[in-house]
């Protein structure tokens, strides 16, 4: 019997070293890339388009850009799409007021005008900003936008019963008291009830917010501030062919399986400052095996993942070893981090908390990421590098990244002294069962931790209902997670962007919650008070650099990396950049090939 | 035979009946009593209160279970209407339910995606049925034989090695390196050479483990009954070997055959959840993967009662074609 046994595992060594074999030797075939240079196959070199742009002047005119994604959006509609990829991708069919810059890196965060003729007018100490619409700006149908077609789109934000899914900052600070119902609750005629926003006529909109908050525009340059006409709108549906006010519109949706958007021929180049609607066709194919996906992209079939999440492991080695030069290693703008709630004992002491970040071996974490260039640099801090006011790595209060970085067991036991747990105690991790690094990174703490008596359990958990089980502050006190392993990114770049949810008491939920250290410190609460009304942009990163502190001082997130992906680029792509307007992805809508074939 | 049939149909429907109620356990029930609150699943990071609490009222969440599958019965027959916040859906018959991940009735969906299953199951079989029957009757007639040790190897081999191996092992050699085929989905109606593309390899490493099964079937089951007495009739009136085989013994050797595949088509046609996968292959199975990760449970309900119909109509087809091929059996 034990012989047979042997025999069976060596049959499956080997078969499983034929196939590794096989898939290697098949993926030699395309030849190699130099590590920065470019290629023989026309491919920009090693992080060429990371923070800069690529092969700008090969671009040209036509051609079908090609996507191809593991999954398909949230959802399409605008008022509804939180996906980072959906906000990017939605640039080709809908436009906002103002939108981030077309710029790599940085640069890519900051706000530029769009539909408006220029940035706002802001007067009454930041409560009113006035926008003046283009000329020329028109909807599929050649009918020109209108400021009430704007202010319609952003009042379908409000109809959350019908259209859950998207942000909802722009209803937060608009209508904090939450009077308006939304439009299909709106008695008023025209469906134009909410009072925050006025249209005088059909060029000008004037927002007015009952409180300043320094980061309206920002909000304004969210998908969801983007038009939507009220004869078009389908409600629920509306996410499955909206209707278009940018260069392309759709042809054809089928979830789960493709969408392919076609030339918006009403759109005009004059009217639009920011897009250069280089192909002529842009195409998404929907795959559910995602080695598949990387090997028909690394095979030339298809040009960029849609989802810019990073290749699947097997997929990275091939390309880091024969297709260097098709990939960018950005910054992605999440933290990937452990959270400790207050609510499990003996969390609620902070040297409890502390002696876990102490105990924790980050090295290993990092490794159970996928390392410094798939998984990213070791996490410091709880501001992404993206964020103004973030220090990055030069912030290392528990010294993360020096000399603790493989744990300092002698100074975790200090904190369980003085935490009153002198011989450790016994806690569980809470981890999504349907994401294997965030297993392995909980597997990684639990080793560390034993050695200094922090005895832990995993429970892995329905990843699908993450805001059900993590989000309930009830449940997670009733499990006794005392550990969660999550991960976090800004919706857009700004310590409110980022942090609010996380860290502001009054986003405390019974479910759906995400400020799951349960933190209510009015410090923390003042400073984010502070930063709505700061209106200048060295005052608001100082005060983001200081909440960043005073969360880190308070010991409730161990921050494992500032991740990091290895995206793919194909050869036929031209005018690639990454900005951090969209989290280190590439910015989709300025997108060229270099060849229309 | 008219009895026959109508007391198996009532048997199915009564087995659809308690499937729909099983699945309707597992996603409403168990996580009610786990504590967790299903509506906020399906509402995005900011969680709203009022979404959370349409959610709950479109999906019926607040309903009685029994009212629920009462719920969805009715829709099959008269249609359906969703009603939440001044947004009104209707879904007509047969409503199969609604998903409110994609906002798509179900039967539309499953409509769609129903023929890419079935083209790659049917496919599939006949490969399978050719070789694995071959295959199991020459071993079965040259016993103890190379061929047959050979054949035998073959199909260890097969049942053993399981479909994501074989599937991304022919990917990497006839596709992504020799790249003999392209093995991309084109529906049939874009281009019947695009669709045989696509369909070559998931069709070969399907029949692949299904082969090896029926010839391992078909060989022990030809051997049992080459040992019959009737054979050795057959044989001993001057029969040639070929009429023995083909007339006599081939015919019992299918009973148990159709048996099987009976069942192996209509669980198939049900979503072959693995090839699909492995191909990106838009049919059932994939769609009933999607829908488990996302909790759609709209589309898994769909999904799982087309895939009990199926198999219930081919157990029920095979059961009558019994009486055809073996005139000893009688619908009682």
């Amino acid at each position: 019997m034990t012989t047979q046994r042997t025999s069976g595992r060596r049959k499956q060594a080997l078969a499983a070293a034929a196939v590794v074999a096989a898939l290697l030797t098949t993926a030699a075939c395309g030849g190699g890339d130099s590590d920065n240079g470019g290629s023989k196959n026309g491919a920009a070199g090693f992080d060429a388009a990371n923070n800069k742009v690529a092969q700008a002047s090969e671009a040209k005119k036509g051609g079908e850009l090609k996507f191809a994604s593991a999954q398909d959006a949230d959802s399409w509609d605008t008022t509804r799409g939180y996906y980072g990829f959906m906000w990017n991708f939605s640039r080709y069919y809908s436009r906002q007021l103002v939108t981030n810059a077309t710029e790599p890196g940085k640069a890519g965060a900051g706000v530029t005008p769009d539909l408006a003729t220029g940035l706002a007018k802001v007067s009454d100490d930041g409560k009113t900003y006035t926008y003046t619409l283009r000329d020329g700006i028109t909807w599929e149908d050649g009918k020109p936008i209108t400021s009430k077609d704007i202010k319609y789109g952003i009042e379908r934000v409000w109809a959350q019963d019908v259209l859950s899914g998207g942000p909802t900052y722009l209803k937060e600070v608009l209508d904090p008291k939450g009077e308006y119902q939304g439009p299909y609750k709106d008695k008023s005629k025209d469906k134009l009830g909410l009072k925050a926003i006025e249209t005088p006529d059909d060029k000008t909109i004037v927002f007015k917010l009952p409180k300043a908050n320094s980061d309206f525009e920002e909000m304004l340059a969210l998908t969801s501030a983007s038009p939507v006409r009220q004869d078009k709108d389908t409600k629920s549906k509306y996410g499955l062919h909206p209707f278009s006010s940018g260069p392309y519109k759709f042809q054809s949706y089928s979830p789960g399986k493709d969408l392919v958007l076609v030339r918006n021929t009403e759109w005009k180049q004059e009217s639009d400052p920011i897009r250069k609607a280089y192909p002529d066709k842009i195409s998404i194919k929907f795959f559910s095996n995602a080695n598949d996906l990387d090997a028909r992209l690394i095979a030339g079939d298809y040009d960029l993942d849609l989802a810019q999440t990073g290749m699947s492991p097997q997929g990275r080695t091939t390309a880091l070893k024969q297709h260097k030069g098709n990939l960018d290693n950005p910054v992605s703008g999440y933290i990937r981090y452990a959270v400790f709630p207050q609510s499990v004992k003996p969390f609620d002491n902070e040297h409890c908390r502390k002696a876990v970040i102490y105990g924790a071996d980050h090295v290993s974490l990092q490794t159970a990421r996928g390392g410094p260039v798939a998984g990213g640099d070791i996490g410091t801090n709880m501001l992404p590098p993206s964020v103004p006011g973030s220090e990055g790595q030069k912030y290392d209060p528990y010294e993360m990244a020096g000399a603790n970085k493989n744990g300092n067991v002698a100074k975790a036991k200090e904190e369980l002294k003085a935490c009153g747990k002198p011989n450790g105690f016994k806690t569980t991790i809470a981890v999504r069962n349907n994401k294997p690094v965030e297993v392995a990174t909980a597997e990684s703490l639990q080793a560390s931790l034993k050695k200094v008596g922090i005895t832990v359990d995993i429970d892995q958990y329905d990843g699908a209902q993450t805001p059900g089980i993590i989000g309930s502050p009830s449940n997670v006190k009733k499990k006794g997670y005392g550990i969660i392993i999550m991960g976090w990114g800004p919706d857009f770049p700004s310590v409110q962007g980022y942090g609010l949810p996380l860290w502001h008491s009054d986003y405390i939920l019974d479910s759906g919650n995400n400020n799951y250290a349960l933190i209510k410190d009015k410090t923390i609460d003042g400073l984010f008070d502070d930063y709505v009304n700061t209106l200048d942009d060295a005052g608001k990163e100082k005060i983001a650099t200081e909440i960043n502190h005073k969360v880190m001082e308070g010991g409730y997130y161990l921050p494992f990396v500032f991740e990091k992906f290895l995206n793919w680029r194909s050869s036929r792509l031209a005018n690639v950049y990454t900005t951090d307007g969209y989290s280190g992805m590439y910015d989709f809508v300025n997108l060229g090939l270099k060849s229309t074939k | 035979m008219l009895a026959y049939l109508i007391r198996r149909l009532f048997a199915a429907a009564v087995m659809l009946v308690v499937i729909v109620m099983v699945v309707f356990s597992i996603f409403f029930l168990i996580p009610k009593w786990a504590g967790v609150d299903i509506a906020t699943s399906f509402v995005g990071k900011q969680a709203d209160p009022s979404s959370v609490k349409a959610v709950a009222e479109k999906l019926g969440l607040n309903d009685p279970i029994y009212a629920q599958v009462w719920e969805f019965f009715k829709g099959i027959f008269v249609g359906r209407t969703y009603s939440a916040g001044g947004d009104v859906t209707n879904c007509s018959a047969p409503c199969f339910g609604y998903s409110f991940r994609s906002e798509q009735a179900i039967w539309p969906v499953l409509t769609d995606r129903f023929p890419v299953t079935l083209g790659l199951a049917l496919g599939a079989a006949v490969l399978w049925l050719i070789f694995g029957l071959a295959a199991g009757v020459l071993s079965a007639l040259k016993r103890g034989t190379l061929w047959d040790r050979g054949a035998m190897v073959v199909a260890l081999a097969g049942v053993s090695l399981p479909i994501y191996f074989t599937g991304l092992l022919s990917l990497a050699v006839f596709s992504y390196g020799l790249g003999w085929l392209d093995a991309q989905y084109v529906p049939l109606e874009d281009s019947f050479t695009g669709w045989l593309g696509g369909m070559i390899l998931p069709w070969i490493t399907l029949a692949f483990l299904y082969a090896a099964m029926y010839a391992r079937i078909t060989r022990a089951t030809m051997m049992e009954i080459l040992g019959e007495d009737y054979i050795r009739t057959a044989r001993a009136k001057g029969l040639r070997e070929s009429v023995v085989i083909r007339k006599h013994a081939m015919r019992s050797t299918m009973t148990p055959i159709l048996t099987m595949l009976g069942m192996d088509l209509g669980a198939l046609i049900g979503g072959a959840i693995l090839t699909e996968t492995t191909f990106s292959l838009p049919g059932l199975g994939q769609a009933v993967l999607n829908a488990i990760k996302n909790q759609d449970l709209p589309v898994i309900l769909g999904v799982t009662l087309i895939t009990s119909l199926a198999v219930l109509i081919a157990n029920l087809v095979v059961d009558v074609l019994y009486a055809v091929i073996d005139p000893r059996v009688r619908l009682a």
